[in-house]
């Protein structure tokens, strides 16, 4: 109790964070009061060693970490719990998309989703009205998102289809420089014209979005309806994911007695299971004893349903957990993403990992088929001394033709999304050209999703979201308007991340330590 | 396939300075200019086994064979590149003779991510036979056949030699160096008859991509050449693509009559006098 009195002492006291987030953190703070659900002495043990961890959600989970609501539903039917009709014209869809957003709930508070913009705001739009005005009334909408949702987890999709307003809404991210929203560009070969994608690339150039994904391998996984949410976590729409939990794989592999072929056969099973205990006991906390799925609205009038929704199983420590298990082997100088025996133990243990996720049953997860989606997970700022995900550690990326040969073996299996970044130099920014020529290489050879990241941009990337580094200068005397920031000051801190090459390692969550 | 081999100084997979889109890029060996802002100036002659740079290499990637060879193993290498730095002979040990079917497994990998491939120098046209293997290589093989075929040249060659590039050649971009035939002669020590010729012949056959300027201040950038070099190009082809390049030290060797960079500013002056006479598509780097 008196470190609970202590830590609430220290937000509310705190000069650098500001009303709306000392709000949020002494919430937090609360549930962090609360008993956990229960778990087998073993999954606790590795939960307390952080070998799995729940992403620090919270002890118990009140709302599904991700909410992807049927935006295109609720514009058709209205919703009733917040008194709006179906809208008539483009300001009315406007003003009724940004009165939903501020009642979707998300681990973060804000919601990780705003909709495919562009698919929902088309119909609306009237042939009359020109670019420009259709330019300014997207702006202003722009900027109060920007304001209104300041977290840059908030996501919008965009295409596969060419349009007016995804057109518009690259004019505008362009001129407007913003955090927020962060954006995914749906890419499919057979649709999405070279125009709409170099129209995406020269947005990159300028903001570090859009984020690109493979359509048709989305499409494979989650059918149409799905969106990419969040840090790069594709979902879908109608549905979300219950939880996070994700395996440390480098802490498995300095714990696995024998080799690659021993942590194979006894060490992913027993790992495996451990972080899918502690999920199952996170996912039936919530639908079970908070009863989100019961009482909230957007459940109940049918803008979600728990049939479209399963959880995320991520793992992180790919490159240390390969270095780890052929040193056991007694191979030392092979690393992941240079050497073909490293490279085949990366494959055979993302393999393994997604056959035992697939056969390891969850409930409530009938949206990926009764069962978790595989999710590479990229990093929180507490992460030291391991890589994100499933990458190549940075500064040891080969060149960029064999990042991506070595790396999309592996996107097959992450249908809740992988995100790999490959980092551009400035000569791309006369050749846009040459950058959709490796976006529609990267999808052909089968990678799913990918971020690029330019270097000397004004945003860097800290995993998925955005911060803009002027944003993090003297943070600690002043505070910041955007939520993430806060998390990307502290990876800043941890990896210096604007020392070298802009590099992604990152968290979603709120305060992971509290008065942080 | 053709067993014809080629001098090749280097390969690049992915390039997005080489022409259109995202392009592989085989660079050859040996050129006909000697230019003093050359910025790969160990590409310009073949290698005479002097030897003199074996004992230079601070990885012994390099050895002098009993015959006289100086062989390069590339497994040793650590791209420090001293034995350029050394070369009396504007040259280099790393470059080989490569067969169009090495070339062609090199460019196989990385064909989902291109545009096409361009051969570049050194100076590409010296080897033109060549040249023609590896593109007719690359348009008979079913999955490369996609990528356009670009040469990036300095216009000195031949009409021969373009006439037997036609039906392979997709196109090309030209270095002018200067208009001026004697400023041609000072900056590069060659005659720029073919090259003017080339530039003429490649609109015509409709294969003139692009044509690249290389100022170098006090040389060849006085205001009434800039403005005669846009009208003569104009008369070509008044929508043509052309490249305005501010010299870089970086990469040069020691000249002997002194270069320095333009500002950024008097590089953009220099495109302008350039622009005046045509509408051109212009790109100041």
């Amino acid at each position: 109790m008196t470190q609970l009195v202590n830590d609430a002492e220290s937000i509310i006291t705190s000069p650098a964070i500001g009303y709306d987030q000392k709000v949020r953190r002494l919430a937090a703070l609360a549930v962090s009061a609360l008993p956990y659900p229960a778990l087998s002495a073993a999954c606790q043990e590795a939960l307390e060693k952080r070998v799995i961890c729940d992403m620090f959600e919270g002890n118990r989970p009140y709302t599904p970490r991700y909410v992807l609501p049927d935006y295109a539903k609720a514009l058709r039917q209205g919703v009733r719990h917040l008194e709006l009709d179906p809208p008539q014209d483009l300001d009315d869809a406007l003003s009724f998309l940004t009165i939903l957003y501020g009642h979707v709930p998300s681990v973060t508070t804000y919601p990780v989703y705003l909709g495919d913009l562009d698919a929902l705001l088309e119909p609306y739009v009237p042939a009359e009205m020109t670019d420009e005005q259709l330019d300014r009334t997207l702006r202003r909408f722009w900027i109060q998102l920007d304001r209104l949702l300041p977290d840059a987890f908030v996501h919008t999709n965009l295409g596969p289809a060419d349009g007016r307003v995804v057109r518009s809404i690259f004019r505008v991210e362009r001129s407007l420089r913003q955090v927020v929203p962060n954006i995914t560009l749906k890419v499919d070969a057979d649709v999405t014209p070279d125009s709409l994608i170099e129209d995406g690339v020269r947005t990159v150039f300028v903001t570090g979005k859009p984020h690109f994904v493979n359509h048709p391998m989305m499409v494979r996984d989650h059918g149409p309806e799905y969106a990419a949410v969040s840090c790069y976590n594709s979902l879908k729409i109608g549905g979300g994911s219950h939880t996070l939990t994700r395996l440390n794989l480098k802490e498995a592999a300095v714990r696995q007695e024998g080799g690659l072929e021993e942590f194979l056969a006894t060490g992913l099973p027993l790992w495996v299971e451990l972080t899918a205990e502690l999920m199952q006991a996170r996912i039936t906390s919530l639908v079970e004893e908070q009863h989100f799925f019961a009482d909230h609205f957007l459940a109940t009038e049918g803008l979600i349903d728990i049939d479209r929704f399963s959880a995320m199983f991520g793992i992180f420590g790919l490159a240390e957990c390969v270095a780890e298990l052929l040193a056991h082997d007694g191979i030392h100088d092979a690393r992941w993403g240079h050497d073909t025996r490293a490279n085949d133990a990366a494959y055979r243990i993302v393999e393994r990992i997604a056959d035992l996720v697939a056969a390891r049953p969850q409930p409530y997860c009938a949206g990926g088929g009764g069962a978790a989606y595989l999710h590479s997970q990229g990093g929180i700022d507490l992460d030291e001394g391991v890589t994100a995900g499933t990458r190549i550690p940075v500064t040891d990326e080969p060149g960029m033709r064999e990042h991506i040969t070595a790396c999309a073996p592996l996107h097959t299996h992450f249908a809740a999304g992988i995100s790999d970044i490959f980092h551009v130099d400035q000569t791309a920014v006369r050749n846009p050209q040459a950058m959709v020529d490796i976006v529609k290489g990267a999808f052909a050879v089968g990678m799913r999703d990918f971020t690029f990241n330019l270097a000397d941009n004004e945003f860097i990337r800290i995993t998925g979201y955005l911060v803009r580094k002027s944003d993090l200068v003297d943070i600690d005397a002043h505070g910041a308007r955007h939520g993430s920031d806060y998390l990307a000051a502290g990876s800043e801190r941890t990896f210096h991340l604007t020392d070298r090459a802009v590099k992604r390692v990152g968290a979603h969550e709120l305060a992971p330590r509290p008065g942080r | 396939m053709s067993s014809l081999r080629g001098l090749v100084a280097d390969t690049l997979e992915f390039s997005a300075v080489d022409g259109p889109g995202n392009r592989f890029v085989v660079f050859l060996q040996g050129c006909t200019f000697d230019c003093l802002a050359c910025h790969n100036p160990y590409t310009i002659n073949p290698c005479v086994d002097c030897g003199e740079c074996v004992d230079q290499c601070p990885s012994g990637a390099l050895t002098l064979t009993p015959s006289g060879v100086v062989l390069w193993n590339p497994d040793e290498c650590l791209q420090g590149d001293h034995c350029h730095a050394v070369c009396r002979y504007a040259s280099s040990p790393k470059a080989r003779h490569l067969a169009v079917a090495d070339l062609i497994e090199r460019i196989r990998p990385a064909a989902p991510f291109l545009s096409g491939v361009t051969v570049s120098g050194g100076e590409a046209t010296m080897q033109p036979h060549f040249l023609r293997a590896l593109f007719d290589g690359i348009k008979a093989d079913p999955t490369l056949r996609t990528l356009t075929c670009f040469v990036d040249t300095n216009g000195d060659a031949p009409s021969s030699t373009w006439s037997l590039l036609d039906p392979v050649l997709d196109g090309a971009m030209v270095d002018l160096k200067c208009l001026d035939p004697a400023i041609h002669v000072e900056i590069t020590g060659a005659d720029n008859t073919r090259t003017l010729d080339s530039i003429v012949r490649l609109a015509q056959d409709g294969k003139l991509y692009e044509v690249r300027l290389l100022i170098l201040p006090g040389r060849n950038d006085d205001p009434e050449l800039l403005t005669a070099t846009g009208a003569w190009l104009a008369d070509i082809d008044p929508r043509l693509r052309i490249k305005v390049i501010g010299f870089r030290r970086h990469g040069t060797r020691p000249s002997p009559i002194p270069l320095v960079e333009p500002t950024r500013e008097h590089l953009q002056r220099c495109a302008d006098l350039v622009a005046a006479r045509g509408d051109f598509v212009v790109t100041v780097v």
